[in-house]
């Protein structure tokens, strides 16, 4: 018997669940302002999610998948991206998305039933969410082919869940990728639950990052809990993905401190003490502390945004439920780049019925 | 011009429009130095260069979600699945995502694919590659769903479903893909979707069918002539969206309509034509509509498919029926 191959899985982790910033740290640590603004993007995600829970609990939204605890993996990623990059997202990525165009209205529109929440801004590029879970890394790899074959200087960056990495899809994305050496950047979002099933039940892979290796790619594991470790490994992986075409799979080591949907109840099947005990982990908490200890933050600065992302978030509400229904014709009206005559009568009937609602 | 069969004629359209827009990109499994399984897409590789003809990894979903990602970006991926038994792993991502991708975003991205696979019994395969399950899509919203049933159709139906902006299901009859020959003129010219061609006008009986099933479906109406009974037969062509106001204007001509489709009875595309016949041309029927089918079983393997496809003697004996009330 010999070896013949050995992989490694690193693991990234700058500043720790005590605030202490490591010895070796990457530069976006000396730029206070960016950490600033890390910081403040995590406290809107925090309380716009909170206001969203609170809408649905009070009939105002439909179902919602909160975020809570995850602020640093979507935070990091949404900026570490170029804003010629395509962003795939899955469904829980809105602290990315508000980074790429997404108002928070249209958050509170999708979620409230209303497809416009996907419009985005009209030149965007980025994917609407994907609920058929694990289907979307596919899409990376397509657009990511269309990148190359346009020759254009970009990458894609998909995300999916920890239980996403079971499904067909996941590996035939990474396959593909690893094949065709396209700029595609696959981020699992490990929050250690997939609704009641733990990651541990999922698969018996030490790590998911590892799934990478056996597409013949980099995987790395990152502390999903320090907004540098991901925004850093997540901008070098989409160098390496712009400029290189190698693919790369980042596992986002997070805890979901909520049930999985406002339709969950993890007290089911979740141990309580759990989610306390990875709550001292959490990532706002963590990054604030650092930047009282370089006196970057205050009370009042707290207090300040506070009052700030309530204010943004207040508006967007009060916008969202001023937003009248779509007509009852706009089931038809984007289904084909031209209706075809056979389907007119059905949308005709919708149309009288729209009349009739008026009358 | 030049005499040209079906598959060849496949190819011709791929060619054609490969070389018009440089956007289109074929892939697949063996769709590169192998040419296809059916050699559909012979020679394409060495015309247009590895970049455009693409030898996927052998995964059918992979297929079908890469080809939503491209076409995201602008492109027009013609995705060929090898037989329409292995196109299931790919229904996910054409029924969840390709066919929904414009609905769900209001028209910001699209999806201008084709999916296109051979399909059909009667070609002495094995297991899983004598399928023809097109109910499956027609089902779906959002997708268009066509079948050629000639060397001229196949060249301008592609054409057309490739220019097409929306997803289309491209379902080519591999009993057909060498049968018969036909002169193609390479003009570029698509045909219409959406619309049935009627290959036979009749005033007696009005004969309703697609794919490989239009071969019996016209060598019985030229029997029935024989006989001296008249009969319309009209290619569907687009399976979804159908062109109902073609075969409504002749089962109202002739007042008789039966059905030929060789995809199991039960929920086949057959029982929405004749729901509609009942629906809008009730009072013009002098006799209960008929359908002419497989059966609701799995098609058999290569030793008894020739009985599970419907036969001439099957759908001349349907017509008899109908021919029997005043």
């Amino acid at each position: 018997m010999k070896i013949i191959e050995r992989f490694e899985v690193p693991y990234y982790q700058y500043l720790n669940e005590d605030s202490v910033m490591a010895d070796e740290k990457p530069a976006l640590v000396d730029d206070v302002s960016a950490l600033i603004k890390l910081y403040e993007l995590m406290v809107l995600v925090r309380v716009m999610d909170a206001k969203a829970v609170a809408l649905q609990r009070t009939g105002k939204l439909g179902t919602y998948p909160s975020t809570r605890g995850q602020e640093a993996v979507f935070v990091g990623m949404g900026h570490a991206m170029a804003k010629s990059d395509v962003f795939i997202p899955y469904y829980r990525d809105i602290g990315a998305l508000i980074q790429r165009g997404m108002s928070l209205t249209q958050i509170l529109l999708y979620w409230g039933g209303d497809e416009r929440g996907n419009c985005f801004t009209p030149d965007c590029e980025d994917f609407p969410f994907s609920v058929p879970v694990g289907s979307q890394p596919l899409h990376a790899t397509g657009v990511a082919y269309a990148i190359k074959y346009h020759h254009q200087s970009r990458a894609v960056l998909a995300v999916c869940g920890d239980g996403a990495t079971s499904q067909g899809d996941f590996y035939e994305a990474m396959n593909v990728a690893g094949a065709w050496h396209l700029p595609v950047v696959f981020i699992v979002c490990n929050n250690q639950w997939a609704i009641s099933v733990p990651r541990g039940v999922q698969t018996a892979a030490q790590t998911l990052a590892q799934k990478a290796i056996a597409a013949g790619f980099v995987g790395e594991q990152v502390d999903g809990n320090d907004v540098i470790a991901v925004q850093h490994r997540t901008a070098e992986a989409l160098k390496q993905a712009r400029e290189k075409h190698e693919p790369r799979l980042l596992e986002m080591v997070c805890y979901r401190q909520h049930d999985h949907t406002t339709a969950d109840d993890a007290s089911r099947y979740e141990p309580k003490h759990l989610r306390e005990q990875e709550w001292r982990k959490e990532p706002v908490g963590r990054l604030r502390v650092y930047l009282e200890k370089i006196g970057a933050w205050s009370e009042a600065k707290e207090q300040a945004l506070l009052a700030a992302c309530a204010q943004q978030v207040d508006a967007a509400v009060a916008e969202y439920v001023s937003i009248t229904r779509q007509p009852l014709t706009a089931m038809f009206d984007s289904l084909y780049a031209t209706l075809p005559e056979i389907y007119q009568p059905q949308r005709e009937i919708l149309a009288n019925l729209e009349k009739a609602s008026h009358g | 011009m030049a005499e040209i069969t079906l598959v060849e004629a496949i190819n011709l359209a791929l060619a054609h429009e490969m070389q018009a827009d440089p956007e289109v990109v074929v892939l697949g499994e063996d769709v590169g130095k192998d040419g296809g399984v059916f050699r559909a897409t012979v020679g394409l590789l060495e015309k247009f260069g590895k970049e455009r003809v693409l030898d996927t990894p052998l995964a059918e979903s992979m297929i079908g979600g890469l080809a939503v990602g491209m076409a995201a970006q602008g492109m027009k991926p013609v995705a060929e699945f090898q037989f329409m038994g292995f196109i299931y792993p790919a229904f996910d991502q054409i029924v969840n995502h390709a066919a929904r991708m414009r609905n769900r975003t209001r028209g910001r991205i699209t999806c201008p694919v084709v999916f296109r696979t051979p399909f059909g019994a009667g070609i002495h395969a094995p297991e899983h590659h004598s399928e023809s399950t097109e109910a499956f899509f027609a089902h779906t919203p959002g997708l268009r769903v066509v079948i050629p049933s000639s060397p001229a159709r196949a060249y301008g139906l592609l054409l057309a479903a490739i220019r097409d902006p929306d997803p289309v299901i491209f379902l080519e009859p591999s009993r057909l893909y060498r049968y018969a020959k036909q002169d193609v003129v390479d003009d570029g010219v698509a045909l219409p979707l959406d619309v049935c061609f009627t290959l036979r006008t009749g005033t007696d009986v009005t004969l309703v069918t697609w794919g490989a099933m239009v071969k019996e479906t016209m060598a019985v109406a030229e029997a029935l002539h024989e006989q001296g009974v008249s009969a319309e037969v009209i290619d569907v062509a687009t399976i979804k969206p159908l062109d109902f106001e073609t075969i409504l204007a002749s089962v109202e001509k002739t007042g008789r309509c039966v059905v030929i489709h060789e995809a199991p009875l039960s929920c086949g595309v057959g029982a929405e034509i004749i729901a509609q016949v009942a629906e809008k041309a009730l009072f013009a029927l002098k006799a209960p509509p008929e359908r002419v089918t497989g059966f609701d079983t799995i098609v058999p393997y290569a030793r008894l498919e020739k009985f599970y496809l419907p036969s001439e003697q099957r759908i001349l004996d349907a017509v008899h029926r109908v021919m029997e009330y005043a």
